[in-house]
């Protein structure tokens, strides 16, 4: 090789491994990593810590990897989203056909590996979660209906349930009802988001539920299943890994939650512009807060069951 | 006179060989922990006839 030939110009294409790893999400993976920390920790039966440790970093990768394979197939919205242009293929760091290598590959890995460390249980229900996840939602009803969100929810709800399966080898009414609360809280979550981010969506062609059927509606919508949602909450905290502790505080945040909800309900759209919609923004923080809380919750429950505390008795 | 090659594209090329085989030691790691984890599960020593009984 001559020196002549020694690249000297900064090629785009070349990815650091940095940029591979926001393939996977990495604030999405939290969410997955603590729920199904949660739900392999309150599950009745317990495991070896070495194969706790190595089936949540499973999950954790499957979930990872289908953040990955939705990237690759989003890339074309991405680009016209001001929320996802820095993603690493808009940005032109890693290439679609990248991405779709690494999704697949990590995917298959994670459910195989999950199958050899935990069981079949948790290893199909990770393997449903990811084809969920990237066909059923990402390919199919992201761009077509409005309750997008809804049924995309069902995704990010199945990792406690499958950290359940991982400890027990099964699914059970306390695991449903951990999947339960999850899908319950996305869409009102989302909505509240969707709320105060206008316009993004609706560039990219993507029918968000503020677009399609309007901002009164979302509204509506929001503090509909912002009820279902405290019906779910209260459900959990009467099952075996439910207890005083949570159901406490259960009843304080579906308080608040409401009361978010219904004062987002009667502004309209002046009202909210007004005041740069402090109300949505608030019950976007406070959805934030519910979520982390009650997991919080079902473990302090779990925890102090050794000192014969916890739980109904 | 020898020609310098830390080009920024270099460092990015580096992280991911580096980040690359960090993640492959610490899978290896993992499955040899795993490994032992399911051996020991497996050829627990059976408890005593006296263990039993009480």
């Amino acid at each position: 090789m001559s020196d002549a030939s020694i690249q000297t110009t900064t090629d785009t294409r070349e990815a650091g491994f940095g940029d591979y790893f926001a393939l996977l999400k990495p604030r999405v993976m939290s969410l997955v990593v603590f729920t199904a920390l949660v739900g392999l920790l309150v599950a009745p039966v317990g495991v070896h810590p070495i194969v706790g440790l190595a089936s949540i970093l499973f999950i954790a990768v499957g979930g990872g990897a289908s953040g990955a394979l939705n990237m690759w197939w989003d890339a074309d919205i991405d680009r016209k989203m001001r929320r996802t242009q820095s993603r690493p293929i808009p940005s032109g760091k890693v290439t679609e056909g990248e991405a779709f290598a690494i999704g697949m590959t990590l995917s298959a890995m994670a459910v195989v590996m999950l199958g050899l460390a935990a069981n079949l249980v948790a290893a199909a229900l990770l393997a449903f979660t990811i084809f969920f996840y990237v066909v059923i939602y990402t390919m199919w009803l992201k761009r077509w209906t409005p309750q997008n969100i809804v049924i995309g929810g069902a995704a990010g709800a199945f990792p406690p349930m499958i950290g359940w399966a991982v400890a027990t080898g099964g699914v059970s009414i306390e695991s449903v009802l951990m999947f339960a609360l999850t899908f319950a809280w996305t869409p009102p979550h989302f909505w509240a988001l969707a709320l105060f981010t206008k316009g993004d969506y609706a560039n990219a062609g993507v029918p968000m539920l503020t677009v399609t059927h309007g901002r009164k509606a979302t509204r509506a919508h929001i503090l509909g299943y912002s009820l279902v949602l405290a019906v779910v909450a209260i459900a959990l905290g009467l099952t075996s890994i439910g207890g005083p502790v949570y159901m406490a505080i259960t009843l304080i945040l579906n308080g608040l939650f409401i009361k978010g909800a219904w004062d987002v309900f009667r502004r309209d759209d002046a009202a909210s512009d007004a005041d740069t919609h402090t109300a949505e923004r608030g019950l976007f923080k406070l959805s934030l807060a519910y979520l982390f809380l009650h997991y919080g919750a079902l473990l302090i429950e779990a925890s102090l069951k050794p000192f014969g505390l916890g739980g109904w008795g | 006179m020898a020609i310098k090659v830390d080009h920024e594209l270099h460092k990015r090329r580096l992280s991911r060989n580096i980040g690359v085989g960090v993640a492959l030691i610490l899978f290896v790691g993992l499955v040899y922990g795993l490994t032992v984890a399911k051996v020991s599960d497996i050829y627990k020593p059976e408890p005593t006839r006296a263990e039993v009984s009480q």
